[in-house]
Formats: C-alpha cells, structure tokens, sequence
C-alpha cells in the first residue's frame, strides 16, 4: 500500500481526536523534557564531583614506594638456597625516593603517543612556621605550566597567579585554609623549616582551594628547583611522575608496563581512585532509571489513548478492511498514529529539556568547596538527546503495537452485523 | 450464459453456541456476469451470513466459494483484502463514510487503496462516479454534512470506484424512508440496466426484491426458490 494513503488516514484520524492526540503527546514531550534535563543536570554534578579529583589526578604515577627489600641477603646465599627462610623484624630499607634516570624516562615519555602529558613532581614535608606554633604541611614541587596544562591548575588558584610561581624566586602558593591559619596573604612572606632543618623564607604569590579542605590544610605549592632546594639535591631529583594517557581506560595495563621498564612503582587512577567510579556510576543508573519510568508513564497514557481511539473508530476500521484494506494495513495505521505522537511529542521535549537545561545552568550555586563554580553544572552531552528521542520513539512504538495489533484483528462482520 | 463471476458450492456454516446449530445448509448457486440478483427471506434466515461468506470477509465456513473462476479456500487474509478491494464493492444498510474524510476522499479511499491508477486520475474517477449518482456537487463536503439518502449514494459510489465485477448490498435501503430508497433502488436499477454491473442484494423489502431479475429465498439457512423475475429485460 501506498505510504502516503496510510499518512492520510493517520493524519485525519489524529486531527480528528487533536485534543487526545495532545494530551499524549504532552506526557512524551514531558518525560523527555524531565529526561533531558535530568540526565544533563546529573552529569553535569558528576563531572564536576569527579573533576574534584580526576582532574588533578594523574592517570599513571611513577614512583619509589618504601618497602623492606623482597630480596634479603639470606635468599641469595647459595648455602640456604633450598632451605625454608625465616628472617624476623625486617625493616623498609633507607633506598632512594629518587626516580633514577628520570630526565631520559621524562623524555621517552613524552614521545610516546599514548601520553597525552608528563610531568615531574617533588613532595616533601616541610613545617610552616607561625610564631612559636610549627604547622605541619608538604610542599609539592611542580612545573606550572605543565601542570596547569594536564591537570587544570590554575582553575583552582582563588588568588594571585599560578605562573608566578615559575616566574618569581623562591615563592610559594598555599592552601586557602593553610593561608588561614597562617594569616598570610599573597604577598606576603611566610617561614618554613625543612625536615632537615634549614629555614626559609618564601613570598606568597597565590592561594589555592580544591574543594577539600583536609588537603587544603595541608598543601602548598613550588616550583620544582626550589623545592630541589630545600632538599638540597642537584636538578634532576625528581621522586614522582605524573603521567597523562589518551585513553584513561588503559591505564592499568600502562602502569604495570611502564612499572616494569622504568623498574619504579606505577600507580594507575582507576585502583587509586575507584570509589569515585562507582560513585558516578551509581548516580548515572539512578538518572537513567528515573528518566526510563517516567517515559514508561507516558507509554501507558498512549496506550490508553490509542486503545480509546480504536474502539471509537471502530466502524471506520470495519469498513477500510471491508472495502479491501488488511489487517497489516490497519496496523499501520495505528502504529503510525502512535509513532508520529512519540516524534512530535519526543522533539519538542528535547526543545523543552534542552530549555530546562539553560535554565538550571542560570541558577546560582555557590560553595565555598567548589571555588569555579557560580551556577549549577549541566552537561548538554548530544548523546541523551540521542537516546532521549530513540525512546519516545521505542516506547510508543511498544504503546502503539498492541492496541494497534487489536485494531487489525477487528472482524468487521462483527462491527457492521452489529448496526 | 454469460461468465459466471460468483460461485458458490455446497456452503455450510453452523454455530456451537451453546448447542449445534446450523446456520447455512448446502447452499449452491451462481452468479453469471450482468446478473442484479436479490436475496429475501426473514430475519435470520441466514442470508446476511451467507452475504458475508460470499464477500469474502467471514472465512468460517465449509464449502467452496469461487470468485471470478479463483477458489477462495485456504487464502490468506491480505489476499482477501486485496480480492474485496479490487473485485467487490459494498454498500450496507449504514452507509459506513469516514467522516474525518470529504465525499470525494471518501470515494476516493478504495482506489487509492488499489493504487493501480494516479491520484488524479482516481480523483477523476471519482467525481464521475458522484456525477453519475446525481452527487457531484457534493464532492467536497464533509461526510457527515449531507442527508441519509445521500450517503448512501456516496456509499454505492464508493463501491463503484474500482470497477468491481460484483457489487454486493445488505439492506441497502434498510435504514432509508420511501422516497430515498426509491433514489437507491433507481441507482441499482440503472447501474444493472445501463452498465451491466453485476449486483447482489441482500434485503427484506419485497418490492424492492420484485423489481430485480432473480430473486434468491431463503428459509432456515436453506435456498427454498431461485426463480427469474418476469420483469428481467435480458441483455
């Protein structure tokens, strides 16, 4: 049969019952509104949560763990080499924290597709001096610049300027809670004491707040020379490095190979941080599961309008098939009506959701822990509006195939005896 | 003799409900071209039933049923369909017009259905069709806007829109006062006299079966008389 005949009766049976037709559609174009806006504003939350950490978390990290040798000087003795060792109170060996080599790895590294970036870090505890008071902190030396590049440094800077550090001798930037209890601004200049005792004197050139505010108690940053310095070791100590991988889903394998080549400890995010993972998981199903059942509502009211419509129209289903149109035929028509209620319906809720977005995005939100935020988060991610339309459709395809398949199961003899 | 469009051989229909009970009993007959054939008896003597057989629609039956030389034993509902739209035309005792759709849709539906001609060409059609029934000037109004005898007018019109070899009424005039089943009744008359449409009609009104050229009569699900009428002009 011709599509457009089966267009022409779906048109005049749904312009026939419009005010039916829009109820309908206002429930699809509703729960794909609810839909949109839901899953924009949940993820929006949850690239922001995980942004908290992942971002200034490097995929891979390298470094020397303190640990007792695993090779003790009995299991090489040739003498016990078959023999069962016991060997009490084994104590972590004074080994170097030191990264060896680290300028060549740094180097192969960064030409290495897989990594998007690398960058050496430095940590050192050191205690912040106020007054007689010795406040206990560590001091991560850093490469601003890279570090701003691969993990978004200077978003978390509330005053002054991260470059600075690269750009000024001897300064620092402290936690905003440190800067607090120390009473310092930036500007000024604060007192620490290495753990090997030296004491220095640093200018402050920013304040930095991530969010959370046990680390921001704690942690302050420098340059890596200067923090070299007050180690007093040569230019090419480095004890971490922070590796930025294309595909963070790699990250596992990578660390465990580059752990074996470097012969250092690699640490990959996803074991580091797995809570996190499941975190936005979870909000991502919950999201999801609202979403679903609310579309699965609008399913019902379809179904109940189509089902109305079909005994209403019940003479005028007898008589198509009578005058020679088949049960398929009549199928199609109400799978039409049902489908053409789900677009219409569907897009303009993309519209409305896609609105709702805009207005939530206007709404202020502001949070001490979240220092660049100023409205709630929402993700525009094309991808929901993908699934939100392949719903509606899915869902009033499956509202519209049963009252449809009755509808093509009428026996006219039954509806034209029955006058 | 002219081609025997309809045939129907030992048709038999019964009911279970609760008890056996049968509705149609070896019903035998046919249906040469040209032929404006009337099926009387009282009510529920089962020639509605046996209207619905013969139409193709109800497929509950024993027997065999043959249209236009092809038996319609063992055929799919789409093929039914696709017979009803092509070789059949309908007219009720309700004239059944989809009021969502104008007089001139209304007609069109079964041969767009078809789809064996244009649009246009169907929308030509169509109006001769109306024009030809006196209703041509009623192409473009709403289903529902025009009287009872008008419809039903529509309702052989839409009937008549892909030539079918068979032209099949239950009650046609049923539902109708005197004077509009007079008009229908005329319609039938010069559609069998001027076109040689083949007709069968099922009806109760026995003036109406008098005037036509053989008249069927039906008893208890049994043909009692198959008698032509002297009024038959023979062509």
């Amino acid at each position: 049969m011709k599509t457009k005949l089966v267009f022409d009766i779906s048109k005049a049976l749904l312009i026939a019952r419009w005010k039916q037709t829009l109820v309908a559609a206002v429930g699809v174009t509703f729960s794909i509104a609810m839909f949109i806006s839901l899953l924009g504003f949940m993820t929006g939350l949850n690239v922001l949560l995980d942004g908290l950490i992942l971002n200034r978390v490097p995929h891979i990290r390298l470094y020397n763990a303190i640990r007792p040798n695993p090779q003790q000087p009995v299991m090489r003795d040739d003498a016990f080499k078959n023999a069962y060792h016991f060997v009490s109170s084994v104590k972590a060996v004074n080994g170097r924290q030191e990264i060896r080599n680290s300028t060549a790895i740094i180097d192969y590294l960064k030409s290495n597709n897989s990594v998007i970036g690398v960058t050496p870090r430095i940590t050192t505890q050191v205690f912040f001096n106020d007054g007689n008071i010795d406040l206990n902190g560590m001091v991560q030396g850093i490469d601003p610049e890279q570090e701003n590049r691969l993990f978004h440094f200077d978003d978390y800077i509330i005053a002054g300027s991260g470059s600075d550090l690269a750009k000024i001798p001897n300064s620092i930037i402290l936690g905003k809670t440190l800067a607090d209890l120390l009473l310092a601004d930036v500007g000024e200049v604060i007192q620490i004491t290495t753990t090997k005792g030296e004491i220095f004197q640093l200018k402050v050139v920013g304040l930095f707040q991530s969010g959370i505010q046990e680390y921001d108690k704690v942690q302050s940053y420098a340059s890596i020379s200067l923090v070299q310095k007050l180690l007093g070791k040569t230019g090419s100590y480095v004890t971490d490095i922070q590796i930025k991988l294309t595909n963070i889903g790699d990250a596992p394998a990578t660390a465990k190979s580059f752990a074996r080549i470097f012969n250092t400890d690699a640490e990959d995010i996803q074991t580091a941080n797995a809570q996190f993972e499941t975190g936005s998981f979870i909000r991502t199903l919950i999201s999801y599961a609202v979403g679903i059942t609310v579309l699965i509502v609008a399913g019902f009211g379809i179904y109940n309008i189509l089902n109305m419509m079909i005994y209403e129209k019940m003479d005028t289903i007898a008589i198509l098939k009578a005058t020679g149109f088949s049960g398929k035929d009549v199928q199609k028509i109400f799978l039409l009506i049902a489908l053409v209620i789900g677009f219409f319906g569907g897009i303009v809720g993309l519209l409305v959701g896609f609105g709702l977005s805009l207005i939530i995005d206007q709404i202020p939100f502001v949070t001490p822990s979240l220092p660049t935020i100023t409205t709630y988060p929402v993700n525009y991610d094309l991808w929901f509006y993908g699934i939100g339309i392949a719903f509606s459709l899915v869902t009033t395809f499956m509202a519209g195939w049963f009252p449809s398949r009755k509808a093509s199961k009428v026996d006219p003899v039954v509806i034209i005896r029955g006058k | 003799m002219g081609k025997i469009i309809l045939e129907a051989r030992h048709i038999n229909k019964d009911f279970n409900d609760p008890i056996r009970v049968q509705i149609l009993s070896d019903i035998s007959f046919s249906i040469t071209k040209g032929e404006f054939v009337s099926v009387t008896g009282k009510s529920g003597c089962g020639k509605s039933t046996l209207l619905y057989i013969l139409s193709t629609m109800d497929t509950d039956y024993e027997g065999e049923l043959f249209i236009d030389g092809e038996s319609m034993t063992n055929k799919k509902e789409e093929q039914l369909a696709r017979i009803r739209n092509e070789k059949i035309g309908f007219v009720f005792q309700f004239h059944y017009l989809l009021k969502e759709f104008t007089v001139l849709q209304n007609v069109m539906l079964p041969g767009l259905k078809l789809n064996k001609f244009s649009e246009s060409q169907i929308e030509h059609h169509a109006m001769d069709k109306l024009k030809m029934l006196g209703i041509g000037h009623l192409a473009f109004k709403n289903a529902n806007q025009i009287s009872g005898g008008e419809k039903q007018r529509v309702a052989i019109a839409r009937a008549l829109i892909n030539d079918p070899m068979i032209i099949m009424g239950d009650e046609p005039t049923g539902n109708l006062d005197k004077k509009n089943s007079e008009i229908v009744f005329d319609t039938f008359k010069r559609l069998a006299e001027e076109f040689n449409q083949t007709m069968l009609i099922v009806t109760h009104d026995v003036n109406f079966a008098r005037k036509t050229h053989r008249n069927i009569e039906m008893e208890d699900g049994r043909i009692i008389q198959d008698k032509q009428l002297e009024t038959v002009v023979k062509y």
